[in-house]
C-alpha cells in the first residue's frame, strides 16, 4: 500500500493527503495568527501609549506599564495645549497647523503640476538636450536632501522665517519626475500619436489625454510627497526660529525641549499633529501601499 | 496597413517639439537647478572657504584646510570620525535586523488569511508617523528610572531580573536605543517593498519545488530568498543610505550625547554650520557625506550587475 502511494502519488494518495493537508493548513494558520498577534502589540504599544497618555494627567503618564491604564481620563491636555500656545511669544497652535498645511499643500500641488509636466516632456516629446536632462534627473534621484542642506541654508539665509524657505526647495523633485516618467513611458505611444495626428498640440494632449489616464501615479506622488512634507524637520531646524512660521514637527520638538516637560500635553500635541496623516493613510490605504511599492520598482 | 504607413512618416512629421519640450520642463528644471544643482556645487565651493553667516568677516579662501581639520588634524578630527563611526555602527545594527524583520513580516502578511489586511495596516502604521513625533514618544518610553515604559515592561517580563537602564543616557546604550526606535518606525516601509517582491515570484517555482520534495525551509531559501535577491539588495542599499542621513532622532532625543556617543555626520554638519556659524566646515562634512552616498550607490550597481550575470 505504501509503495503504491509512493509510485502513484497523484492518483491514489491525493484523497488521503487532502485530509492531512487541510489539518496541516489549519495548524499552520493557527501558528501564523499566533505570531501575528504576538508581534502586533509591539507596533501598536507606542501609539496606544501616546493616545492614552494624551487623556491622562501628566504625572500619571510616566508610570511604567501603568501608563497604559486608562485612568482619570479628560480632555484637559488638549485644552492645555491650546491655552499654552496662545500668545506671540509661545506661538499659536493653529498657526503651527496652518504653516504645516500651507507648506505641505504648496509642495504637493505645485509638485504635481510641474513635475508631471517635465516628466511628460522627457517621456514623450523630442527636444534638444532631452537625453542630457534625463540623465541628470536620474543622477539627482539618489541625492538625499541632506547633501544640500548646509549650502542651501547659506544660500537662503535671506529668506529665514518665511513660508517660502519651507516649500521652494521641495516643489521640484527628481524623484517625483522619475515616478511620473516611468508611468508615462508605459502608456502606449499610439494613444498620444493619434491625438497629435488630429492636430492637437503637445500640451493639449498632455492635459486632456495623458493626465486623465494617469490617476494612479498622481495618487502615489501625492501620498509620498505629503508624507515627506508633513514630516519635514531638518530644514526648519536651520531656517525657522520664529513661532509664527513654525511647522508642527519643529513645534513639538521645541515643546519637548522646554522644561518642565508636560508629557500629557506633549502627547495631546502629538495626537493632533498626526491625525491628518493617519486619516489620509486610513482612507487611501490601498494607494499608500501601492505607492510605496511603486517607489521601489527601479534599479 | 494603410494607417501603419501613415503613422510611420507622421513620426517624422512631428519632428522635434523644442518649444513644447522646453516650456513644459522649464518650471521643474529651473527649480531643480536653483535649489538642488546650485547648492550641490556650492557645497564644494563653500567647503574651501571660511564662511560666517553674520558677514562680520569676508569669506576667506582656504583650499583644503577644512578637510584637513575634519579628517587629519588630531585635535579636531576625532569628533567627526566618531560621528562617521556611529553612522556605520547604526547601519550595522539597523540594516541586518530591519531587513530580516521586513522579510519575516512580509512573508507573514503575504499569506491568504482572514483579516490579514488589518495586520498589514498595523505594521505599516508607524511609517506615516513623522520622525519628530516618533522620537518624542520614544523619549518617554526610554525614560531612565523604573517609571520608564521600557524599564517597566522589561521588569515585568523578566520578573525584575533586568533593572532599570538609562537607555538614552548611557553611552553604551544610547545609539542602540535610537536604532531600535528607528527599526520600529521604518520596518513597515521595507516590509511593503519586500511584499511587492514576494508577489513577483512566479507561483510555478513553488509548485516545482514542492514536486522536487523541497521542505518548507529549503523552499524559503531556494525560492523565496533567491527570488527576492534584487529586492533585498535595493532594501539594504536604501536602509544603508538612510543610516547615513540620520539626524532627526539624534537632534530630538540626545543632541549627539552623552559625550559623542550618538553624534552623526549630519548632526555635526548642522551643528558646525548652524550653531557654530562655520558654514565652510559644515559644507566640507556634506561633501564627505556625498562621497559616502556615491560609494554606496556604486556598490549597489556592482551587485546588481553581478546578479544580472547570475541570472
Amino acid at each position: 500500500m505504501t509503495t503504491a502511494i509512493a509510485e502513484t502519488p497523484t492518483s491514489q494518495a491525493a484523497p488521503h493527503k487532502g485530509m492531512t493537508l487541510r489539518t496541516r493548513k489549519n495548524i499552520s494558520n493557527a501558528i501564523s495568527y499566533f505570531f501575528l498577534c504576538l508581534v502586533s502589540p509591539l507596533f501598536l504599544a507606542p501609539i496606544a501609549y501616546m493616545i492614552i497618555g494624551s487623556f491622562k494627567p501628566s504625572d500619571e503618564v510616566l508610570n511604567g506599564l501603568g501608563g497604559f491604564l486608562p485612568t482619570n481620563l479628560s480632555l484637559d491636555n488638549y485644552s492645555g495645549v491650546m491655552g499654552r500656545f496662545d500668545s506671540d511669544a509661545s506661538g499659536y497652535f493653529w498657526n503651527f497647523y496652518l504653516t504645516s498645511l500651507i507648506v505641505s499643500l504648496v509642495i504637493v500641488i505645485g509638485g504635481l503640476v510641474i513635475n508631471s509636466m517635465a516628466a511628460y516632456a522627457l517621456a514623450r516629446l523630442r527636444w534638444v538636450g532631452r537625453n542630457l536632462v534625463l540623465s541628470i534627473i536620474v543622477l539627482l534621484v539618489i541625492l538625499p536632501f541632506e547633501a544640500i542642506a548646509v549650502p542651501l541654508f547659506y544660500l537662503m539665509n535671506g529668506m529665514r522665517n518665511t513660508y517660502y524657505v519651507q516649500f521652494l526647495p521641495f516643489i521640484a523633485s527628481a524623484f517625483s519626475i522619475y515616478l511620473f516618467y516611468t508611468f508615462f513611458i508605459s502608456i502606449p505611444n499610439e494613444i498620444q500619436e493619434s491625438a497629435r495626428l488630429d492636430g492637437a498640440k503637445p500640451f493639449r494632449v498632455f492635459i486632456s489625454i495623458i493626465v486623465p489616464m494617469s490617476k494612479p501615479v498622481y495618487a502615489s506622488v501625492t501620498i509620498l510627497t505629503f508624507l515627506a512634507a508633513w514630516s519635514s524637520f531638518l530644514f526648519p531646524v536651520m531656517m525657522i526660529d520664529q513661532p509664527r512660521v513654525r511647522p508642527l514637527p519643529l513645534a513639538i520638538a521645541v515643546f519637548k525641549a522646554q522644561p518642565p516637560t508636560d508629557w500629557g500635553q506633549i502627547f495631546a500635541f502629538g495626537v493632533l499633529l498626526v491625525i491628518p496623516v493617519v486619516l489620509v493613510f486610513l482612507v487611501f490605504q490601498r494607494w499608500f501601499i501601492q505607492s510605496v511599492a511603486s517607489s521601489a520598482v527601479k534599479g | 496597413m494603410a494607417t501603419n504607413q501613415q503613422v510611420a512618416p507622421a513620426k517624422q512629421r512631428f519632428g522635434y517639439d523644442n518649444t513644447a519640450g522646453f516650456m513644459m520642463s522649464l518650471p521643474a528644471l529651473l527649480l531643480l537647478a536653483l535649489f538642488v544643482l546650485v547648492p550641490f556645487v556650492m557645497a564644494f565651493v563653500l567647503s574651501m572657504q571660511n564662511v560666517r553667516l553674520d558677514g562680520a568677516r569676508p569669506n576667506v579662501w582656504m583650499g583644503l584646510e577644512q578637510y584637513r581639520r575634519i579628517l587629519l588634524d588630531p585635535d579636531t578630527s576625532s569628533v567627526f570620525y566618531r560621528s562617521l563611526l556611529n553612522n556605520f555602527i547604526f547601519a550595522l545594527i539597523v540594516v541586518p535586523i530591519q531587513t530580516a524583520l521586513a522579510v519575516g513580516l512580509a512573508v507573514m502578511v503575504n499569506q491568504k488569511l482572514k483579516g490579514i489586511a488589518i495586520f498589514r495596516t498595523i505594521f505599516f502604521l508607524p511609517v506615516v508617523f513623522p520622525m519628530a513625533l516618533v522620537a518624542t514618544i520614544w523619549s518617554l518610553i526610554f525614560a531612565r528610572d523604573s517609571l520608564g515604559m521600557l524599564n517597566g515592561f522589561l521588569a515585568a517580563v523578566t520578573f525584575g531580573m533586568i533593572g532599570p537602564q538609562d537607555w538614552l543616557g548611557d553611552p553604551k546604550l544610547a545609539l542602540l536605543s535610537i536604532a531600535i526606535m528607528s527599526i520600529w518606525a521604518g520596518v513597515g516601509f521595507q516590509m511593503i517593498i519586500v511584499l511587492a517582491g514576494l508577489q513577483g515570484i512566479p507561483q510555478e517555482l513553488y509548485e516545482a519545488a514542492t514536486l522536487d520534495r523541497a521542505n518548507p525551509w529549503q523552499q524559503f531559501w531556494n525560492v523565496t530568498i533567491l527570488g527576492l535577491r534584487n529586492t533585498l539588495v535595493f532594501v539594504i542599499i536604501v536602509t544603508t543610505i538612510f543610516s547615513f542621513r540620520l539626524f532627526d532622532q539624534v537632534y530630538i532625543m540626545t543632541r549627539g550625547g552623552p559625550g559623542d556617543s550618538t553624534s552623526t555626520v549630519m548632526y555635526q554638519a548642522v551643528t558646525s554650520a548652524f550653531v557654530e556659524n562655520n558654514v565652510g566646515r559644515g559644507a566640507a562634512m556634506t561633501v564627505v557625506f556625498v562621497f559616502v552616498i556615491i560609494a554606496i550607490t556604486l556598490l549597489q550597481q556592482r551587485i546588481f550587475r553581478q546578479n544580472r550575470e547570475v541570472q
